[in-house]
């Protein structure tokens, strides 16, 4: 159908458009993803945290040992 | 019930009306937001014809976006909420008449105004009935829906500006009616249709929002 | 004690299991969406032929026309999520609710944004008010609204809930918000032609667009899980399965004593 790459980019004049169009929600998609893969590594690396937090106070209690 | 309701209707249009401040605040807005108009837009008085429908109707509705934030904030702030929410009557029944009040007292001054504002823009003749008869259709309505958007707001941060884009889309059917009713009497068309719309969308949020607003305002509460 | 029979979907709102669901379904999702999205890309630029009137401007459609229908199909999935959650207490169907929101008023963006691009060549104007550009840009703003109260709420429950009810009072308001834009146009009737028109289609385009949809949908879904099993597990952040989750999935590490360990970190998502 396209005669070459050049025609397929060029979309018949049209490349503003198209090429804004599926530009934007590229960019869009790939920005949600990245923001909730941050959010995701934030929440786990807080659930780390707490994890921890609560390793050292079990040992804590068993170190100060029981009457 | 009727009893209490009538107390409480009294109650909330005197309070409102002896700070007359606030009724006078409000209409000020109204009829600033409506000179804005031929201010930004020109004296020509076609130009300001064409818009009148438009100006006003838009300016009745900051006006009442602006006068709701106060709806229940002040019962909120001292404690009257609460007692309110613990009365026998449904608390479906009490937001009903305080938006009833609300409206006799902040929504009515503006409907009798908006003849002279609307002649002050152009509109004249049959023009200057429709144009309260609608706002007097419309502005219970948007009081009805405004208050669903005050009782979700309450004691929210970002207030007024987050109300107003909570409420603002709620409000689109009412103004394309109230003002597209103005609008067709200016062209000689048939403006019965959307006063019978807005009078169907009174009807329906006279029983229904009242519930919403109860069911917010004990989100609110709890 | 006689047992009552559950429903069984009804275990998935506790959030360990609804995590690990999330866990099994998610990389389907996003397969299934990179499938059809490479089939329907395919079929729609080098299957569909150009546009008799249209040209090739015409293949942004694969990209509006899922977008604006995912918009107004995930609105109503958050409202279908906040009766839930307001009707039976459900906690995870707010999460649901919440989660789904940024992925629409995205979706109903990109559909404004596409729209704009699309009219511009082929009726020369960039934006017109028409009743289908004007109701999705009021429908961006319910969903700005449900996100914004959410946000600004201090309590998170309580936010949860006024939410929820402005996304109900919101999805009865949308076929009269839609209805009186529709009037609203055709009673100004300044344009006959209605931009953003899908042409007459070959079967080829319809496949394409049937293929975008589907994509769009999965891609929907897969994200909304995540971004709910993320949520769900921020507000289950002093609960030991979900430390356990969290230390299994990563990667052990070392202890090490940290010095805020005690305090209480109100950290709010983004995204």
């Amino acid at each position: 159908m396209w005669d070459g790459i050049g025609d397929f980019l060029a979309m018949g004049g049209h490349a503003p458009w198209v090429w804004g169009s599926y530009g934007a929600a590229a960019v869009l998609l790939v920005l949600e993803m990245v923001l909730l893969g941050r959010r995701r590594q934030r929440a786990y690396a807080l659930l780390r945290r707490r994890a921890r937090a609560r390793q050292t106070a079990a040992v804590g209690h068993e170190a100060g040992g029981d009457a | 019930m009727g009893r209490a309701l009538w107390t409480l209707l009294r109650r909330d249009v005197s309070l409102i009306v002896t700070r007359r401040q606030d009724v006078l605040t409000v209409v000020a807005f109204f009829v600033i937001v409506i000179t804005l108009f031929p201010l930004a837009v020109g004296p020509e008085p076609e130009i300001l014809r064409e818009l009148a429908p438009g100006a006003v109707w838009v300016a009745a509705a900051l006006a009442s976006l602006l006068s709701l934030d106060r709806l229940f904030a002040d019962d909120w702030r001292d404690g009257t909420l609460e007692q309110l929410a613990l009365v026998p009557q449904p608390l479906a029944l009490v937001a009903l008449a305080k938006v009833l009040a609300h409206w006799l007292a902040l929504g009515l001054p503006l409907v009798l105004l908006s003849p002279m504002l609307g002649y002050s823009l152009g509109l004249r003749g049959a023009e200057l009935l429709v144009l309260p008869a609608s706002l007097a259709l419309g502005t219970p309505v948007l009081g009805l829906l405004g208050g669903i958007g005050a009782a979700l707001t309450l004691g929210v941060r970002g207030g007024g500006a987050l109300m107003a884009l909570l409420i603002l889309p709620l409000f689109v059917p009412v103004l394309i009616l109230g003002s597209g009713a103005v609008s067709q009497v200016m062209h000689g068309g048939d403006f019965l249709s959307h006063f019978y719309l807005l009078g169907a969308l009174l009807a329906v949020a006279v029983p229904l929002a009242p519930l919403a607003v109860a069911a917010a305002l004990r989100i609110a509460l709890d | 004690m006689t047992r009552k029979r559950r429903i069984s979907w009804f275990k998935f709102a506790s959030p360990p299991a609804f995590v690990a669901l999330v866990d099994r379904l998610a990389p389907w999702l996003w397969a299934g969406a990179v499938l059809l999205a490479v089939a329907g890309l395919y079929v729609g630029f080098f299957v569909a032929p150009p546009d008799y009137q249209q040209g090739n401007s015409y293949r942004i459609m694969f990209l509006h026309v899922p977008a604006a229908w995912m918009g107004m199909f995930l609105y109503l999935l958050m409202a279908v999520y906040a009766i839930i959650h307001l009707s039976w207490r459900v906690r995870l169907a707010d999460v649901m609710a919440r989660s789904l929101a940024p992925t629409g008023a995205l979706m109903t963006a990109l559909s404004l944004w596409t729209g704009s691009l699309w009219g511009a060549p082929t009726w020369g104007t960039y934006w017109v008010w028409d009743a289908r550009l004007t109701s999705t840009l009021l429908l961006l703003f319910l969903f700005l609204g449900y996100l914004a109260l959410h946000a600004s709420a201090s309590d998170r429950e309580k936010g949860g809930r006024a939410a929820s009810l402005l996304a109900v009072v919101g999805v009865v308001n949308v076929p009269i918000i839609y209805f009186s834009v529709k009037w609203w146009n055709t009673l100004h009737q300044g344009m006959s032609v209605t931009p953003t028109d899908a042409p007459s289609m070959a079967p080829s385009m319809f496949a394409a667009l049937m293929l975008m949809t589907a994509a769009c949908w999965l891609y929907a879904a897969a994200i909304g899980l995540r971004r709910a099993q993320v949520e769900a597990l921020e507000r289950e952040v002093d609960s030991e399965w979900a430390q356990r989750m969290a230390g299994s999935t990563e990667g052990a590490e070392a202890p090490v004593p940290e010095p805020g360990a005690g305090r209480m970190a109100d950290e709010r998502g983004q995204g």
